[in-house]
């Protein structure tokens, strides 16, 4: 390197810096905010100290909201882990081979529809008495079955969450399929030397051997499952009621509903540890694993 | 491991075994195959329920959800176009637009400043661009909108378009600065000797030969600010400058039942 000013990295780095700072303030902003009680629209500021906190570890639709977003990360996790794994492995099968491309990429196709897309068409796939669901129930005789899915306090949740995996089982899937083809063919030819039968290969090869993605398709699928907005905010708004409120749709109605701000800060600061929680347990596993190899 | 035993002494017993096998096999396959036939249906029949019924008029839907169009109404799209789309559109695309160039731009002069030179502090930056990957922008949501009233550009493009470059930033950053690191050295070194300004290196060498990340990065970008939809219903107010995410929420609002026109 010949001479240089030392001031030039620094130049270079200063408008990816001054644009961090919009991610980085908010972070800190938002704590101070939280023990704060304020409105947009009131310029006063009343200090409360950890006031806003005791409000909430006592508030029942939190709780609800919390209770959501982890029913979100288990079954996210059965179903676009798991299942994604299951698909991903059944399309690689040599057996199926032959038509896996077209398969695959129709699997993919709701990862490029837009999410504000995708719950628009199941609100209208939902709906009670037009809804194809209910028509579909019907036709085949389930009539007992058939409901208003999103307006019942007790399936809305699990309507808002069926829509979700529709849309990610597929990009999990593909994440594997990527996993899988780097698996050495040799140790699928060895056990079916052996007699193996599928499956055996299946939870002896396949499932060891795609140990590092199913870790990075857990923490996508955990955050994602913590931070889920737009699915229940357009199909649901949280209701009927509280039934399918999330911690993020909670959050924006108490600031833009309620304008509650410093409680609102509040329950942001619970989404900021929950997912500090989740990046701290990923970056240890990486380096676990780094030591492994 | 018995196969070859049961080869020498019982040529026949293997013969059914085999056959029994490939029976076996095919049924299996049969299985398989009916599971991902009905996986596929579950995918793409509402995607294409969601085309087909957009050349139907509202009534149709609700009546005759199932089947064909009586009559394929071209005009649903005039329609929504007319009434509002066509200027979301505009919007997403100036949105868009800007906010690819700007993060592939500014992530493209800082990965440089990261890969080709040796300062202190550089891991500092480094925590700082892979700590912005794990933060979610709920939790920065109420301070950013604060923040971005008092920029006094709350309501405006720019209300959605610094927001996103600056989330992202950090993995475009990174990404791009990982292919930097793959560019040779002496190319940079013979262009110092023909006197080239490092300024003149980024943009005459390193950009150029890095065209497959830089389009990748802005793929990423692109279909992020297409899609996102929490900023775009928050920092905009006026339903002229909406984004088609949030344009559309306005549309179900607005006009109920009009189905037909998604």
């Amino acid at each position: 390197m010949l001479k240089r000013n030392k001031l030039t990295p620094y130049l270079y780095l200063l408008p990816a810096f001054a644009f961090l700072l919009l991610v980085y303030i908010p972070i800190f902003q938002n704590i101070w905010d939280s023990l704060y009680e304020w409105s947009t629209f009131s310029p006063d500021k009343v200090f409360v100290g950890i006031d806003n906190y005791v409000h909430l570890f006592k508030d029942p639709v939190f709780y609800q909201a919390l209770k959501n977003n982890i029913l979100y990360a288990v079954i996210s996790i059965i179903f676009q882990v798991g299942g994604g794994l299951i698909v991903a492995a059944v399309l690689e099968d040599k057996l199926i081979r032959k038509f896996s491309p077209f398969f695959r990429t129709v699997y993919f196709l709701p990862v490029v529809v837009s999410m504000t897309v995708i719950a628009l068409l199941f609100t209208f796939f939902y709906n009670p008495e037009v809804g194809l669901l209910n028509q579909m129930l019907k036709m085949i005789g389930l009539d007992s079955l058939a409901k208003p899915w999103l307006g019942d306090s007790n399936t809305a949740i699990y309507a808002v969450i069926a829509v979700s995996q529709w849309q990610s089982i597929g990009y999990i899937a593909m994440l594997y399929i990527v996993a899988i083809q780097k698996i050495s063919p040799e140790l699928y030819e060895a056990a079916e030397i052996d007699g193996a039968n599928k499956f055996k290969m299946f939870f002896h090869i396949t499932v060891p051997q795609t140990k590092e993605m199913t870790f990075v398709a857990v923490i996508l699928t955990l955050t994602g499952a913590f931070t889920v907005f737009n699915e229940p905010y357009i199909l649901t708004g949280g209701g009927p009621g509280t039934s399918s409120e999330v911690l993020s749709t909670y959050l924006y109605k108490t600031a833009f509903s309620k304008d509650m701000m410093g409680y609102a800060s509040s329950i942001a600061t619970v989404i900021l540890i929950i997912t500090l929680l989740i990046s701290l347990v990923q970056m240890k596993a990486f380096k676990t694993g780094k030591e492994d190899a | 491991m018995q196969m070859p035993k049961t080869n020498v002494t019982l040529p026949n017993v293997v013969n059914t075994a085999t056959k029994e096998r490939k029976k076996k096999r095919y049924t299996g396959v049969t299985i398989v195959y009916v599971g991902l036939i009905v996986y596929f249906i579950v995918i793409a029949y509402p995607l294409l329920w969601m085309i087909i019924s957009s050349f139907k008029s509202t009534d149709e839907i609700f009546t005759h959800s199932w089947s064909m169009p009586h009559t394929w109404l071209i005009e649903n799209y005039v329609t929504a176009w007319k009434s509002g789309i066509s200027s979301y559109f505009l919007n997403s695309v100036i949105v868009t637009g800007a906010s690819c160039f700007l993060t592939v731009l500014v992530s493209a002069l800082g990965a440089y400043g990261l890969s080709r030179f040796e300062f202190q502090g550089k891991a500092f930056v480094l925590i700082i661009c892979l700590g912005g990957l794990m933060l979610s922008p709920q939790v920065s949501l109420i301070p950013l909108y604060s923040i971005i009233q008092k920029l006094g550009i709350y309501n405006t493009h720019l209300a959605l378009i610094l927001p996103y470059v600056a989330y992202r930033i950090p993995l475009t950053i990174l990404l791009i600065r990982a292919y930097f690191l793959s560019i040779p050295k002496e190319l940079e070194e013979a262009a110092r000797l023909d006197g080239c300004t490092s300024l003149g290196i980024l943009f005459r060498i390193f950009i150029p030969m890095s065209t497959p990340i830089l389009l990748t990065t802005t793929i990423l970008t692109a279909y992020y600010t297409w899609n996102e939809f929490m900023f775009a219903i928050i920092f905009i107010d006026d339903d002229s400058l909406r984004t088609i995410p949030a344009g559309l929420m306005q549309f179900r609002d607005a006009l109920q039942t009009d189905w037909g026109y998604y």
